[in-house]
């Protein structure tokens, strides 16, 4: 404050709105602080799944006939059912941004509600997909083996089994939290906390949720369409 | 303050994310060589890229985000880039006529000549 007579004695004797805090000039600012706030975190989980993606890179590169091996065990039906659901939850997710923007509280608790339940369908159906791995002894240091004319090919599978399991495993545990952050959202929508001025919360769960949703994009084609032609 | 886009936007982009989730399948089960892994990852990117210049309003944020978003991919290719250099350049000779890095051949080959043997990979594995 450059003007330090301009402070009011009672600090909330001003009409400013309820959810600015003091150390903001204005709502814009605030949020823009926490816009670029979100994406720095988003920029810390890109590097989280970036390490990942690297070790995926290089044993993909080190056994291609292990990855295409092991991607033809993954049932490309389920995989791509999931990509159109959780696709859907970011289209639901942006209409739930879109209608607390503009003020519909009800469409925006629809919209969220809607998120959440694609959201549930893509970790029920990653349930059963993972079910099988169990059934098939594809899931590593848990008597894993394969059988058939990839018997040979065990080894490095089983690299591609773990690498599986733990991307799509914390893709899975990121959309738990995002469900836990979601039902937060919806219910503080619900009571109308939310206006045309401020409805920032909703849209940072939301660029929470698309970064969750890319992190699939990547995952269905690297893990689910290796080398499929057979060759 | 923060940016509103229109309806139809968001069900243009979803449309065309579908669109190309087909293509990305349809792309996987012909065959296109080296290019398969290419297509896939070009689709891939394409799509991330959309979701976050309109979903995520990357493009219509401050120029300050813009560059933290930026960030992120620029920070991710130099762990790629440089990680694959070391590791993709281990076997070559280091000067004319020497010897090739010994130990440092990628285990692919070894793990082939373990299966025409009919053994397991793992002992060229436990090597790196």
């Amino acid at each position: 404050m450059s003007d330090a007579a301009a402070i009011p004695a009672d600090a909330h004797a001003h009409g400013h709105h309820p959810d600015l805090q003091h150390h903001f000039d204005s709502l814009e600012q605030q949020h823009e602080a926490a816009t670029l706030g979100m994406w720095l975190f988003l920029v810390t989980e890109v590097l989280f799944f970036g390490g990942l993606f690297m070790a995926y890179l290089l044993y993909r590169v080190w056994y291609p006939e292990a990855w295409a091996a092991g991607s033809e065990e993954l049932s490309i039906r389920l995989g791509g059912f999931n990509t159109v659901v959780l696709i859907g939850s970011s289209l639901t997710m942006a209409m739930a941004v879109r209608s607390a923007q503009t003020g519909y509280r009800r469409a925006t608790v629809g919209w969220l509600l809607g998120t959440m339940a694609l959201g549930l369908t893509f970790l029920v159906v990653k349930f059963f997909e993972y079910k099988d791995k169990f059934t098939h002894h594809h899931v590593p240091g848990y008597d894993f083996h394969i059988e058939g004319a990839h018997a040979g090919l065990a080894g490095p599978m089983e690299i591609f089994f773990s690498l599986y399991f733990t991307m799509t495993g914390l893709h899975a545990l990121h959309m738990i939290i995002g469900f836990g952050i979601m039902s937060v959202i919806t219910w503080m929508a619900y009571r109308g906390r939310f206006s045309t001025q401020w409805s920032t919360p909703v849209e940072m769960s939301g660029l929470y949720w698309h970064f969750v949703d890319i992190v699939w994009i990547f995952l269905f084609p690297l893990l689910y369409l290796v080398d499929r032609t057979g060759q | 303050m923060s940016h509103i886009s229109p309806k139809s936007t968001y069900y243009t982009i979803f449309g065309i994310l579908m669109g190309l989730t087909a293509l990305t399948v349809f792309a996987a089960f012909h065959h296109l060589g080296v290019f398969n892994f290419s297509v896939a990852l070009g689709i891939a990117i394409t799509k991330a890229t959309l979701v976050i210049l309109f979903f995520m309003h990357a493009k219509y944020s401050s120029r300050l985000t813009k560059l933290f978003v930026g960030m992120s991919f620029f920070f991710l290719m130099i762990l790629f880039t440089l990680t694959m250099t070391d590791y993709l350049s281990r076997g070559l000779k280091t000067y004319p006529g020497g010897a090739a890095g010994a130990g440092y051949a990628p285990p692919r080959a070894k793990s082939a000549a373990h299966e025409a043997a009919g053994e397991e990979p793992r002992e060229g594995e436990a090597a790196h």
